[in-house]
């Protein structure tokens, strides 16, 4: 195959192992849905000291030895992030804020049980797994007719790479993100992840539909030219629809709430990625697999 | 020829009445401003509004954990509907439109509620409600008794479950014993309740049976004989007061199990109308953005697939209505996505038409080819995006689940449109005049 996949292909797996680095020493800043715990958004009549909103968290006798942190939100905003919370203790608290910040008000509050943020790990990973899965199959079916000619396992192998790269690289980025600007991960971003997954899919399916075809109308170069062939024709397809999603999560991005701003953020890196990992990673894995196996 | 203005009216007049479903509000505006005009009395169409979830309504998000682990032999399932039951008579009171209480997994209850002002005051309510249940005599009984009198085996309990609790209680009533005058309850079971009670007092004759409340055991009578008639009596040290608010409670309903809350979000109102707004903007910008990009890219067809898109939005806001589907904010993102997504399958189409042109077809041997070759992407590329849905559906929350459920109807519906619609609007434009004008094809 022509050089540029090979050096593209390099850069892609430099990526891969940035985020891997990041992701282990970053960590992923896995929010109160995963975590347990509890986050307190209030909007103050005018912007208060962190010190005396502190105070006011410690004054409460069931809170004092409870992990807490303060940022401040915009204007006249604090987000309190501390260990769940009854609602017993929730109201003592609320309570406290209103003696000391009359006219406070609580614009949302999260509580959650870290039996319950457990689950939601195990879940989300069981769900991951489960769609990659069904993603193989599905290739395996659509495909099995092509074994002679293509190995269905270089298929499969291939686009569980570039798969795998579609999700792993953006959650390098997050982990980076969650490090410098303190992004917090969110239930929402699950969704995003098996969303990328969904959707990039079929990117790789649309280049390996068309090389099925080229091969039936009787190509007969060898299989890197066939499929560099194929990534051609079906470039500017690729790029389009890439760009559709992404307008659209663009708009999300741009105009919409603050807690769906980074899962649009997600959905956009992971989509973008797709497109290049159907071309640079799935595709010329495909033959480099495929030839070893005829080797 | 006929056949397609055929369908091309048939889309322009669903087209119409979907609106009509769709934004009721504007055409009510309409109707009223026509009516001053002409002096018409044409009345108006009926409203319905969309739902909304929690996170743009404002509300509460409840999670209460069931203690299943004394149930001894009894189903579970049982238990937890009961649970379902008693909160959900509880819910209503507090007069939020469409309370949610839902049974999760195997020991979890959901609790939904939408617009409702005092978190807190509800949160009250649910953890009142008081936990019931008959237990009977084990083999065992008396000698725990006895060794937890000397302070040992504190931890077991000494009686065994047996099925008869809380919700099977109908009515709960203060009455006065005659002789003694002192306060008592007397409890009217349900059908179910007489049954089994009647069965447990048969077994029990002349042995202890314990009623527990909260877990704590308030009366422990001996059962004199069977008692068919589905009354039973607590009697025990309560001052009128006492008694009188244990009916009430007992009357609200009362658990078979008690229950914890382990989960809780709750969202203002101001943030939820906020983050309406945004999402409706998100909304509008995204289209704009992928109609630009189609009709810069694409010339004629991409004005066309920018009208299939428009009818895509008609159908998917009619589904939403009609089901109704609850909007969140994660849902309204879900939307906004499909509009990329649907748009896909037409570029595909298109870029199809584009080769086939290229190599040398006729204008209607490409819209044909260009369809019949695209199918198979456009089949494979919605089937995969339905699949994740539908998985992101079964492994996550509420708030999650929006997302899912507006990506998988976007995913089929936009799977009908971008063929039919598309393919009829461009068959339209087939014929000598434009062949002659290839270039508008792109």
């Amino acid at each position: 195959m022509a050089k540029i996949y090979t050096i593209m292909f390099f850069i892609s797996l430099a990526l891969f192992i940035a985020s891997v680095v990041a992701l282990a020493s970053y960590g992923l800043n896995l929010g109160v849905d995963f975590k347990g715990g509890s986050v307190i958004e209030l909007e103050f009549k005018e912007q208060p000291a962190i010190e005396e909103v502190q105070n006011a968290f410690r004054s409460v006798a069931e809170l004092k030895d409870k992990e807490l942190s303060l940022n401040s939100v915009g204007e006249r905003g604090v987000l309190i992030r501390t260990d769940a919370l009854t609602e017993d203790e929730h109201q003592k608290l609320l309570q406290a804020l209103n003696r000391k910040f009359p006219g406070v008000q609580e614009k949302r509050f999260d509580s959650v049980g870290p039996a319950v943020g457990q689950e939601l790990r195990r879940k989300s990973l069981t769900a991951i797994i489960i769609v990659l899965v069904a993603v193989i199959a599905y290739i395996a079916l659509v495909f099995r007719k092509l074994s002679r000619t293509l190995s269905l396992w270089a298929m499969m192998g291939a686009t569980v790479v570039g798969l795998l790269h579609d999700i792993v690289i953006p959650m390098g980025v997050f982990a980076v993100l969650s490090r410098f600007y303190g992004v917090q991960i969110s239930a929402v971003f699950v969704a995003a992840i098996l969303t990328i997954l969904g959707y990039t899919v079929s990117d790789k399916v649309v280049i390996f539909d068309r090389v099925r075809e080229n091969i039936i109308r009787g190509a007969k170069d060898d299989l890197g030219s066939i499929v560099h062939r194929s990534v051609m024709q079906t470039l500017v397809r690729s790029i389009n629809n890439t760009l559709t999603v992404i307008l659209s999560s663009l708009a999300i991005f741009l105009f919409g709430g603050e807690s769906i701003r980074y899962f649009a953020l997600a959905l956009i890196i992971g989509i973008a990625l797709g497109a290049y990992s159907s071309i640079f990673v799935a595709a010329p894995l495909m033959v480099w697999w495929s030839r070893k196996r005829q080797a | 020829m006929y056949r397609n203005a055929y369908i091309l009216s048939a889309i322009l007049t669903v087209s119409l009445l979907l609106f009509v479903f769709v934004a009721p509000q504007w055409v009510n505006q309409a109707i009223d401003f026509s009516n001053a005009k002409i002096g018409w009395k044409v009345p108006h169409v009926p409203e319905k509004p969309f739902r909304l979830g929690l996170d743009l309504l404002g509300g509460a998000h409840l999670e209460y954990q069931a203690d299943l682990s004394q149930l001894g032999d009894q189903n579970p399932g049982d238990a937890m509907a009961g649970i379902r039951d008693v909160i959900e008579r509880r819910v209503n009171l507090f007069g939020v439109s469409e309370p949610v209480v839902q049974v999760s997994g195997d020991d979890r209850l959901i609790v939904e509620l939408a617009g409702i002002q005092d978190v807190n005051q509800a949160i009250q309510l649910i953890g009142e409600t008081p936990f019931l249940e008959f237990r009977e005599e084990t083999p065992d009984t008396v000698a725990i008794i006895e060794a937890q009198q000397q302070g040992q085996r504190l931890n077991e309990i000494p009686f065994r479950s047996t099925g008869l609790n809380g919700k099977h209680i109908r009515r709960a009533q203060v009455t006065f014993d005659q002789q003694t005058l002192r306060p008592q309850i007397s409890l009217e079971l349900t059908d179910e309740g007489a049954q089994l009670f009647g069965e447990i007092t048969k077994r029990n004759i002349g042995k202890l049976l314990a009623i527990y409340l909260d877990g704590m055991a308030i009366s422990i009578p001996t059962v004199q004989s069977e008692i068919t008639t589905g009354q039973a009596v607590i009697t025990g040290t309560f001052t009128p007061q006492e008694a009188k608010l244990l009916a009430t409670r007992l009357n609200s309903g009362a658990l078979p199990v008690p229950i914890e809350l382990v989960s809780q979000q709750t969202i203002g109102a101001s943030l939820g109308a906020e983050s309406l707004s945004k999402s409706l903007r998100a909304g509008v910008f995204g289209l704009l953005f992928v109609a630009l990009f189609m009709i810069v890219f694409y010339r004629l067809p991409g004005i066309v697939s920018v009208f299939a898109l428009l009818f895509y939005i008609l159908i998917v806001l009619a589904v939403y209505k009609f089901i109704p589907v609850t909007l969140t904010l994660a849902g309204i993102a879900g939307f906004v996505l499909s509009l990329g997504m649907a748009v896909d399958a037409n570029v595909l189409i298109f870029a199809r038409m584009r080769e086939e042109l290229k190599a040398g077809r006729t204008l209607n041997q490409a819209v044909v080819e260009g369809f019949r070759r695209a199918w198979l992407s456009i089949r494979d590329s919605h089937v995969t995006t339905l699949l994740s849905a539908i998985i992101l559906y079964a492994f996550t929350t509420s708030i999650v689940r929006g997302f899912a459920l507006t990506l998988a109807i976007g995913a089929i519906i936009s799977l009908a449109t971008a063929t039919i619609v598309t393919r009829s609007f461009l068959t339209a434009f087939m014929g000598r005049k434009f062949e002659a004008r290839r270039w508008l094809f792109g």
